[in-house]
């Protein structure tokens, strides 16, 4: 399963000086929200059919601690690409990175979380499947794989109702909340993850071309960053009754915004 | 040299989604700005009939890609269908709806392509003839305005209900054309088992108009019916916080927020919702914010056009009925 390290949703955002970064210092690191529920479904496929979880990773230092979230949680193993020269890569740099790591594993499915909670793409999915040449499912809700572990029946949630596909492994499937409850790690899970394998690997020794990642393998360029419009405080709605103050709120509604 | 903006329309079950006409009008837009032509993409079964409503928002010409094997959405073969008509024609810029369907689709078409994608945008721009895009990032805490390097396609999605619609021109058509192409069944992996259409589902959040949404102060899930009165009379779609969908009170397809949908409807009236950050950055785009809240102190006021400070289990009811009068 493919993991990213995302600031936390509670988090303010805050824009950094040079105008095209977010300030880092204070931010709480947590595991991609949508990554949990991708690593809990790898758990459960992985306690019905037997193999084992790999996690993958790229980002710096930091993101260890989020491997080993996975790897508390009943993973068997991560790997980290660090390496200065994937800094700013776009998507498709990323997905670069993680095929030349994944297409050397022995894999059934890939699972990734929907999108990253920190700049909401949700295109490295794709962009991998496709890199890997294997099926994507995206935006997953439920998921089972067939008794003989060939094929995978995924409930994919779309804008008004739930689409039913099915694809061959090896597949690649992006999960979505509502996938499944991601576990808590154990005291015992977090200690034993201690021990399990993390090995980091740096962008030559994946075999790729520097040129390919990081700010210049991007094919997007962020030139700006700038807060959202400013929201104030409007109206508080006068009355002194709820039947005088929902009058009030339904005139100026329908009179002053026109919107009803 | 690569010439000419793409848009690639959506359609289900042989209608065309808003979205298709949000897309041909910005991409309209765009063309008369570049002097360029605008082209729309429309893929399906039996759907050559739906070229004329895209004409009539803007398009010049129409490719229909007219299949068996494209009548509904596969990632596979529409994938392959757009990428070998994107390398034949060499569209400069290429539009997609940022729908489920469009996210998925664009991804994979962009690593066909080689060319990276700016997901989910609000607003587009020119700048010496590229694509400028700005897309909101951290579920709306921020703005990115991005650009491309020199590959072609320049591709993006756009977010739905935000880009200003064209008045349709009856008048209006297009050149309709046949598109050619070669899709081999053997890339064709997966496979369309069923559609389930959500229950009573009306107009889905992320393409609302009006939304009624509640939260933790709803007290429960049986509450919502209140709601349900209310959306009924307005027109508008029900949703929920996290921490009512977390509670079980409402399905998780139901959530606004960081880790749900991010709306921007006309009208937005939040009930029982505190205003806890990462909802705000669900719901922050929405044109008008109503908040009806016991609390006067909760952070949703801050955001809010229009405040009601009271009980929401009397000023819902209430305020249904005096809509219901306006009617």
């Amino acid at each position: 399963m493919c993991l990213k390290q995302v600031p936390d949703t509670e988090t303010q955002i805050k824009i950094a000086q040079d105008g095209v970064s977010v300030v880092t210092d204070n931010i709480k690191w947590v595991m991609n929200p949508y990554d949990e529920y991708a690593v809990e479904e790898a758990l459960q496929i992985k306690e019905k059919f037997g193999g084992e979880v790999t996690v993958v990773g790229v980002g710096p230092k930091r993101v260890t601690e989020s491997i080993r979230t996975a790897l508390a949680m009943g993973a068997d193993k991560g790997i980290l690409v660090d390496d200065p020269s994937a800094l700013g890569s776009d998507s498709l740099g990323i997905a670069r990175i993680l095929a030349a790591v994944i297409k050397d594993l022995d894999y059934n499915i890939i699972l990734c979380g929907k999108q990253g909670m920190d700049d909401d793409s949700g295109v490295v999915g794709a962009n991998l499947a496709e890199l890997l040449g294997i099926p994507q499912i995206s935006v997953v809700v439920k998921l089972e794989v067939s008794e003989d572990g060939s094929t995978i029946q995924a409930h994919r949630e779309v804008e008004g109702g739930t689409f039913v596909i099915e694809a061959p492994l090896p597949a690649l499937v992006t999960a979505q909340k509502g996938l499944n409850e991601p576990r808590y790690a154990s005291l015992p899970g977090i200690m034993k993850a201690k021990k399990k394998p993390l090995d980091v690997k740096t962008i030559a020794e994946l075999g790729l071309d520097a040129a390919q990642v990081g700010e210049q393998g991007s094919n997007i360029k962020v030139v700006r960053l700038t807060p959202p419009a400013e929201r104030t405080a409007g109206k508080i709605v006068d009355g002194e009754t709820p039947e005088e103050k929902a009058a009030n709120l339904a005139k100026l509604l329908h009179e002053e915004a026109k919107v009803i | 040299m690569a010439q000419g903006i793409w848009i690639v329309a959506e359609q289900r079950a042989g209608e065309l989604r808003k979205i298709s006409y949000e897309l041909v009008s910005e991409g309209r837009r765009l063309a008369d700005q570049l002097g360029q032509p605008l082209t729309a993409l429309l893929l399906g079964s039996n759907i050559k009939d739906k070229a004329s409503e895209l004409a009539k928002y803007g398009a010049d010409t129409v490719i229909v890609a007219d299949d068996e094997r494209l009548a509904v959405y596969t990632t596979d073969a529409y994938s392959s269908v757009i990428a070998e008509l994107a390398q034949k024609h060499e569209p400069s810029i290429m539009l997609l709806p940022a729908s489920v369907q469009g996210k998925d689709l664009s991804g994979r078409l962009a690593a066909k392509l080689g060319v990276g994608v700016a997901q989910d945008c609000v607003e587009f721009s020119l700048e010496a003839g590229s694509l400028v895009a700005k897309r909101p990032i951290y579920a709306g805490k921020a703005y990115a305005t991005v650009t491309y390097k020199d590959s072609v396609p320049q591709i993006a999605t756009a977010r739905p209900n935000v880009l200003a619609l064209n008045e349709p021109d009856e008048a209006r058509s297009a050149e309709v054309v046949d598109a050619e192409f070669s899709l081999d069944d053997s890339q064709l992996k997966t496979k369309v088992i069923e559609f389930q259409q959500e229950a009573g589902a009306k107009v889905d959040l992320t393409e609302a108009e009006r939304i009624v949404s509640g939260g933790r102060g709803m007290k429960g899930p049986e509450n919502y019916k209140l709601l349900e009165e209310l959306a009924d009379i307005i027109a508008a779609t029900v949703g929920a916080s996290r921490s009512a969908v977390d509670a079980g009170w409402r399905p998780h397809s139901d959530q606004v927020g960081q880790t749900g949908k991010v709306v921007s409807p006309n009208l937005y009236i939040a009930c029982g919702i505190s205003g806890a950050i990462q909802h705000l950055a669900g719901m922050g785009t929405s044109k008008v914010i109503v908040a009806i809240n016991k609390d006067p102190e909760a952070p949703i006021f801050q955001k809010a056009d229009y405040g009601v400070v009271g009980d929401l289990f009397e000023v819902v009811p209430a305020l249904a009925e005096q809509i219901r009068k306006l009617a």
